[in-house]
């Protein structure tokens, strides 16, 4: 039989939309990764770096004055403490570890605000390999620092002039490298998006956020949570904080989509909460189209959230009514970084202020001593110049 | 014995290769620089001397597409392209050329379009095979696409990367010619070929039994020559491309003279590599 079996679907959604060159690629990431994951000392090896470069275990942290103020138990997962400043180095880190046992010597990758570009940058120097990003014009203009940061860290950043020149071309971008290159480049993907095994890999690696809150909540709480809140871009720290946790039926899963400027308003991100079904980079998933099919143009404050599709695990998630996906606006999740800022002496990122600011507005409506966790995906001070933007103030 | 396959697609490389030719695939941008523009131009394709025509749908995230290409969908998107507008167009106006016509079409906008619905439409409009670019084999046997019941015929790709087994199974879904990718990369011009085409060619003729057309960086009528002399069809796009674009600023009609004027180069090329071919006693039996 000449027929090839499809793989890497959850429920409707997943699968291998690319062109056929790099059918082969893929098969062989495929097959690496699939030994990778049993092989004790692969494992052994990605903990180690995970511990000793990026800082883990990260704290869950018992935010004090916001649970007293709204009298439930409210826990922060610290992924803003990792070296650089997120939770994108875990993903890094593992890929990078797969990249030399492939012995691959270069490494390509996509980037949004910055952040997947400059971890991916910081393992690639860690490790000596030679290392493209691209990244949107537009996003390069807003994101400057982060540029810096990838160039100093010995990474090319190449601008993406095509589309809408941001992240979604950016994708596009380097997907037409790995193609070009596929020999001796790798491609390593910052979301939970992408044709398989891409959801799965990125999935494993990040899921050592949810191991840890798992057991750390055990540990100084003694039971599990209620609620978990992570915000979804691509999805990345929700799925790794909600992985270990989707057999604990009682434990409630929220994903927070960037609501933009309101779902009405049409200038949103919020690809599960008002798009369908549909393929884009490789994946069927949740996206942000119209009538016909054409991606469109997205839109939210927090750069990392500001991606028409989402990853295809959590499509499935949406449609097994497993996780509830909600949407909060620009405004809110501005208003939500400021309290934590001054309530805890945390700034968040933005895109985890979206996660935030849901379990603000659902707190008042639990019942006391409730137990919740917000993924703190990472620290916020890239994201100042936005904020003092927003808020009338110039740097 | 296989038994052979009737379609449009099949049959025109049957008639080229019973004389001895090679087929020549010009790739246009539909809707480029918008709608009106394509009816126009597509007559002067087939005076240039197409065998058949493939006609790009533009998509916003042409993931296989070098500069070239997606600048051209970028031009037809933003003038308004629809692709539901088009297919009602082209079948009004398909009898403005008599060979057969293949889409290259990214597979959401089929998915989004309903792959019957879409199916459906494409054959009354007189489209005669589709090439989607990001449906590998593991996709689309899942699918199991209703292509032959609307006598479209589907073209699969391969690429040098492609091992045997995934030629054969891309052999085993393919209704008309086989989609060679001449090299890693997406489309657009290159100066040279990879020096290992023509064996890749002869290996992929010999696994699939089907027409193999070479597509992917051939822009000058030396290449299209080197081609003709081993592969069933030559597929060029981002040179005519940029032709028609270089020119559409006077009128579409200049730029359809120019497309026909470059594809005759292309043609008269191939035609002495046939010529030779016939001189030399090198015209291969044919297995299709």
């Amino acid at each position: 039989m000449n027929a090839l079996a499809r793989r890497g679907y959850y429920g409707a959604y997943g699968g291998q939309y690319v062109p056929e060159t790099l059918m082969r690629a893929l098969d062989e990431l495929e097959e690496t990764y699939l030994s990778c994951r049993q092989d004790p000392g692969f494992l052994k090896e990605f903990y180690y770096y995970l511990q000793v470069y990026a800082g883990r275990p990260t704290p869950l942290y018992r935010a004090q004055r916001l649970s007293e103020e709204f009298g439930v138990e409210f826990y922060l997962k610290r992924e803003d403490l990792n070296h650089t400043g997120a939770h994108k180095i875990n993903n890094t880190l593992g890929q990078i570890l797969l990249a030399r046992r492939m012995g691959k010597k270069r490494i390509v990758a996509e980037t949004g605000a910055g952040q997947h570009g400059v971890a991916t940058a910081t393992t690639a120097a860690l490790f000596g390999l030679e290392c493209v990003v691209y990244m949107g014009e537009e996003d390069i203009r807003r994101q400057a620092l982060n540029v810096f940061r990838m160039k100093l860290l010995g990474a090319e950043v190449r601008p993406v002039r095509s589309g809408s020149r941001t992240l979604k071309d950016a994708t596009n971008e380097a997907i037409r490298d790995w193609v070009a290159n596929v020999d001796d480049t790798y491609y390593l993907i910052g979301s939970v998006v992408g044709p398989h095994p891409y959801p799965l890999m990125v999935r494993d690696f990040q899921s050592v956020i949810g191991q840890e809150t798992r057991e750390q909540v055990l540990e100084t709480a003694g039971r599990l949570p209620d609620c978990i809140y992570a915000c979804v871009g691509g999805g990345s720290n929700a799925i790794g904080i909600f992985h270990p946790f989707l057999q604990d039926r009682e434990v409630q899963l929220v994903g927070v989509e960037a609501g933009g400027a309101g779902l009405e308003s049409g200038r949103h991100s919020a690809s599960i909460s008002a798009g369908r079904p549909g393929i884009l980079h490789g994946a069927l998933s949740y996206l942000l189209m119209d009538d016909e099919g054409q991606i469109l143009p997205t839109h939210s404050i927090s750069a990392g959230l500001d991606y028409p599709g989402v990853g295809p695990e959590h499509a499935f998630l949406k449609d097994s009514g497993r996780v509830r996906y909600e949407t909060v606006t620009d405004a809110e999740a501005l208003d939500a970084l400021v309290l934590l800022s001054r309530k805890e002496g945390i700034i968040p990122a933005l895109e985890s202020a979206h996660a935030l600011a849901c379990a603000l507005r659902e707190a008042p409506r639990l019942s006391r001593n409730r137990l919740i966790v917000v993924n703190i995906s990472g620290r916020g001070d890239k994201d100042m110049k936005t904020v003092a933007a927003e808020t009338g103030v110039e740097l | 014995m296989k038994s052979i396959i009737k379609n449009k697609v099949a049959d025109k490389f049957r008639e080229i290769k019973e004389k001895g030719g090679t087929a020549l695939i010009p790739f246009i941008m539909a809707g480029d620089p918008e709608m009106a523009a394509t009816f126009t131009i597509l007559p002067y394709l087939e005076k240039g001397g197409a065998n058949l025509i493939e006609l790009g749908i533009p998509f916003s995230d042409p993931l296989a597409d070098g500069p070239v290409i997606q600048e051209a969908a970028q031009r037809a998107l933003a003038n308004g392209f629809r692709l539901q507008i088009f297919l009602r167009l082209l079948a009004k106006n398909r009898r403005l050329v008599s060979i057969p016509i293949v889409l290259l079409v990214y597979y959401n906008l089929i998915y989004q379009y309903g792959t019957e619905r879409f199916l459906a439409e494409a054959a009354e409009a007189g489209v005669d095979g589709l090439v989607i670019p990001d449906l590998p084999p593991e996709e689309a046997s899942g699918l199991q696409l209703p292509t032959e019941k609307n006598g479209i015929a589907l073209n699969m790709l391969v690429a040098p990367t492609s091992s045997p087994g995934r030629i054969k199974a891309a052999a085993a879904l393919t209704t008309g010619f086989i989609y060679l990718v001449s090299v890693r990369g997406v489309t657009g011009e290159r100066p040279t070929l990879p020096p290992d085409l023509p064996e890749l060619a002869g290996r992929v003729k010999k696994l699939t039994g089907h027409p193999v057309a070479v597509g992917f960086g051939i822009s000058q009528p030396a290449q299209a020559r080197q081609i003709s002399s081993f592969a069933d069809g030559v597929i060029v796009g981002s040179a005519l491309v940029r032709k028609l674009a270089a020119n559409a600023g006077s009128s579409p009609v200049a730029a359809g003279e120019a497309g026909a004027a470059f594809l005759r180069s292309l043609h008269e090329a191939m035609a002495g590599a046939a010529q030779e071919n016939r001189e030399n006693g090198l015209v291969e039996p044919f297995p299709w």
